[in-house]
């Protein structure tokens, strides 16, 4: 399988990583030591760190930082961002639809089963319409590059993405270390983020909110692994940050608890699960969440961000039809290609993948994390007869792909320099406007010809630049 | 601010000054034990366990009160709550859950220490100098609360970390003194001795303020001298005085922030007044031990009219 290299054409240097080859070339061992203990250091001051769940182990565990960036030319971007704001967009008016008429439904363009049989669909929000229609306000989409010019979609996170404080640390300590490398090279900055998060929270505050919204973000504790983005997104945003706990119900509107007496809550960004928001509606065996706040979000006393119910666009089994999502709501062709995907639930597709299990990727329809999955060409026979029990005895509950040939990117390792493949995560903001800032989450395999690049498998994280026109 | 909010700014407070009372009191114990011991006393380091409340705890775990063993204790033991490790961790993750209302500073601080702590739990012990590690606290427990002074917002949330800090200061001289009199000297014609002035030396030493008193007051060292100091005198940072100073002081700037006074703001007037209307006279008169039980009795009374007019979100 040829792999493309976005540094390298055979012994030429792509455009976009010109500046990059002398830097490398510049920096001895010593140094480039040197600057990897700096940049763990600083890491480790600022805090950010990442648990991975179910391995124990040290909560203040580091995600492995690469100094090697990942470089995007202005032309490249320019196409990426059409396709991701297309693809947010189809994806929005989906969970309008489907919450409502069902239109694309009854066109016959996606079955039934599909959304109304399908785990996230929330019947709770049946009917409803948030503020602006604005189902998902946080879209992160997963893509993966094969080439020049060939991106395709993995999969789309409408509920709640993490990952977006890596990639604005990632560029602070770049910057703070390689301050020549941003002189030389003229990169599009990130740190728009928080505002333009801010403002997409505040532009979907509900009817009965006057004045200036107060935004909070939801968390599920300083235990959960993704802490200290959601501590960090409320400082840049200057909101604050909530737990279940802190919130409740009286009247028509939900409140904090302050030291100066409750105040009013307009828009609630969530990082918890649905299952978890209102005892009274989704879990009566819950302890956690806010009794009472589904009553206040139907009647438009507060906004949640993402809506309940937004997890059924992004379910991997919907995934498939994303396409056809965004011929049907926009009537454009996609710009972005989704992966070609078989779907074990079809039995044609199930004999094909059974068929050649070990040169496919097969995930789980609800899995995340790179958890439960199958990378057929980098597991053992065993490995791969286990994966078909499992299959056979579920067949809907799982999806095969190709193995692509992902992009490599030069990385650091042990003996010097060398490619590893990469993925790319942004977060495209959807409120009264749709907007990304020009960059996002690289996230590299570190190991040599790993596929998986989820940071709880041993994945890292780069910096990712967008170059200025 | 959140009440959580002000409930962990509080308690990282109460925890770092924790920490540093308990690595004084280890300080104390290893420079009583180069010191003979005199025959018929329980073991000077038992008397160390009993002013930190924790002698029980201790005595189920180890038994006897060897030295080494206390220090474990005191220092590294995550069993008990108090040791110097629980509290830096402790403070260190209250501190953690209220990053955004704190300064980077005040979080590096905290956050070093906590690093440092983890470090020195990975060496060996025979490596460990005691006075390497109990100045290694005094030093952390200065730098945050430095931090605090020098980078953080004088709003409210100042106010709940300072209320936190005069609180557990409070408690701790209360206690501290309490156990001189009560555990060091069980015999009434020891007062006065020259074992009696050791022992106080030592107590002031734990306070660090031996320097302090000598200027503050000069001349020998006396019980009654040292209850003004350690009680009344508004100069030392560790009085009774000074402690309850502060916490009235804090609490009267949030209820004129908030525009709202509290049952905490009264009661902690009320023991203001109290302590100014006292004399050294007037303390011996009741008996030193029963004027400090009433005194820690008190500050848990206004710990809890805190707790019920800020921190638990129910407004009173």
């Amino acid at each position: 399988m040829s792999q493309f290299n976005e540094m390298y054409q055979g012994t030429s240097v792509r455009s976009p990583y010109a500046r990059l080859e002398n830097w490398v070339a510049a920096m001895p061992q010593e140094l480039r030591s040197l600057k990897q203990a700096e940049a763990e250091a600083l890491f480790r001051r600022i805090g950010i760190t990442f648990a991975v769940y179910g391995e124990g182990g040290d909560p203040d565990r580091l995600i492995p930082f690469d100094m090697f960036p990942r470089v995007f030319a202005a032309a490249e971007w320019a196409r990426l961002e059409k396709g991701i704001k297309q693809r947010a967009r189809a994806l929005n008016a989906f969970l309008v639809d489907v919450y409502g008429r069902g239109e694309i439904i009854r066109a016959g363009r996606i079955p039934a089963r599909l959304v109304y049989e399908n785990e996230a669909y929330e019947k709770a929000v049946a009917g409803f319409v948030p503020p602006k229609g604005v189902y998902s306000h946080i879209v992160g989409i997963d893509i993966v590059r094969t080439g020049p010019d060939e991106f395709f979609v993995l999969e789309d996170n409408c509920r709640t993405p993490s990952g977006v404080s890596y990639m604005l640390e990632s560029r602070e300590i770049m910057m703070r270390m390689f301050p020549e490398l941003f002189r030389e090279n003229r990169i599009e900055p990130v740190d728009g983020y928080s505002e333009m998060l801010r403002r997409t929270l505040a532009s979907v505050a509900p009817k009965k909110c006057k004045g200036d919204p107060v935004v909070v973000i939801l968390t599920p504790g300083h235990f959960n692994s993704a802490y200290y983005e959601h501590s960090l997104l409320a400082d840049l945003m200057g909101v604050e940050l909530v737990e279940g706990q802190d919130l409740f119900v009286d009247g028509e509107y939900v409140w904090m608890r302050t030291t100066e007496g409750p105040r009013r809550v307009d828009v609630i960004y969530r990082r918890i699960d649905d299952a978890y928001l209102d005892p009274l509606c989704f879990r009566p065996d819950s302890m956690l969440g806010i009794p009472g706040l589904m009553d206040v979000y139907r009647s438009g006393g507060v906004s949640i961000c993402s809506a309940p119910g937004a997890g059924v666009a992004d379910d991997k089994a919907v995934y498939t039809y994303v396409p056809e999502m965004v011929r049907f709501y926009l009537g454009e062709e996609p710009i972005l290609n989704n992966v070609p995907t078989w779907q074990c639930g079809k039995s044609d597709d199930l004999k094909h993948v059974l068929a050649n299990l070990p040169e496919l990727v097969v995930k789980e329809v609800h899995g995340s994390g790179g958890y439960g999955m199958l990378v057929g060409p980098k597991s053992s026979r065993d490995e791969v007869e286990r994966f078909r029990a499992k299959i056979v005895e579920d067949p809907g509950n799982y999806i095969a792909q190709p193995t692509l040939a992902l992009s490599n990117v030069p990385t650091f390792v042990e003996e010097g320099v060398a490619p590893r493949h990469v993925d790319l995560r942004p977060y495209c903001l959807v409120g009264e406007r749709i907007e990304l800032v020009p960059g996002g989450l690289t996230r590299v395999a570190l190991k040599e010809g790993s596929l998986v690049v989820n940071s709880s498998q041993g994945g890292g994280v780069k910096d990712t630049w967008v170059l200025a026109e | 601010m959140l009440s959580r909010t002000a409930d962990n700014l509080y308690w990282i407070a109460r925890y770092m000054e924790r920490a540093d009372t308990v690595a004084r009191l280890l300080e104390v114990g290893s420079r009583i034990s180069l010191i003979p011991s005199v025959h018929g006393y329980r073991s000077e380091w038992d008397s160390l366990l009993q002013a930190t409340g924790i002698a029980d705890a201790f005595a189920k775990k180890y038994g006897d009160p060897v030295q080494r063993n206390i220090e474990s204790f005191l220092f590294f033991d995550r069993d008990n709550p108090s040791s110097v490790a629980s509290c830096i961790t402790a403070a260190r993750e209250n501190g953690r859950i209220v990053r955004t209302a704190l300064t980077t500073q005040v979080w590096d601080a905290l956050n070093t220490a906590f690093q440092e702590l983890k470090a020195l739990e990975r060496q060996p012990r025979s490596e460990l100098e005691l006075s390497r590690l109990t100045e290694w606290v005094m030093r952390h427990a200065a730098m945050v609360r430095g931090a605090i002074d020098a980078t953080l917002l004088r709003n409210d949330g100042y106010n709940f970390l300072n209320i936190g800090y005069y609180l557990e200061r409070g408690d701790n001289t209360a206690r501290l003194m309490d156990v001189k009199y009560y555990v060091l000297l069980p015999r009434v014609d020891f007062v006065g001795s020259g074992l009696d002035n050791y022992q106080w030396t030592t107590l002031l030493r734990a306070m660090g303020a031996q320097r302090a008193f000598h200027w503050a007051y000069g001349g020998e060292v006396t019980a009654a001298k040292i209850a003004d100091f350690l009680i009344l005198n508004p100069q030392a940072p560790r009085s009774l005085t000074t402690c309850v100073a502060g916490l009235a002081n804090h609490l009267g700037r949030l209820a004129k922030s908030y525009g709202r006074e509290t049952e905490a703001l009264a009661k902690a007037r009320e023991l203001f007044a109290g302590i100014e209307a006292t004399t050294t006279d007037g303390i011996f008169e009741e008996g030193l031990h029963e004027y400090l039980t009433r005194f820690i009795a008190e500050v848990a009374t206004l710990a809890h009219a805190i707790h019920a007019s800020y921190l638990s979100g129910e407004m009173r």
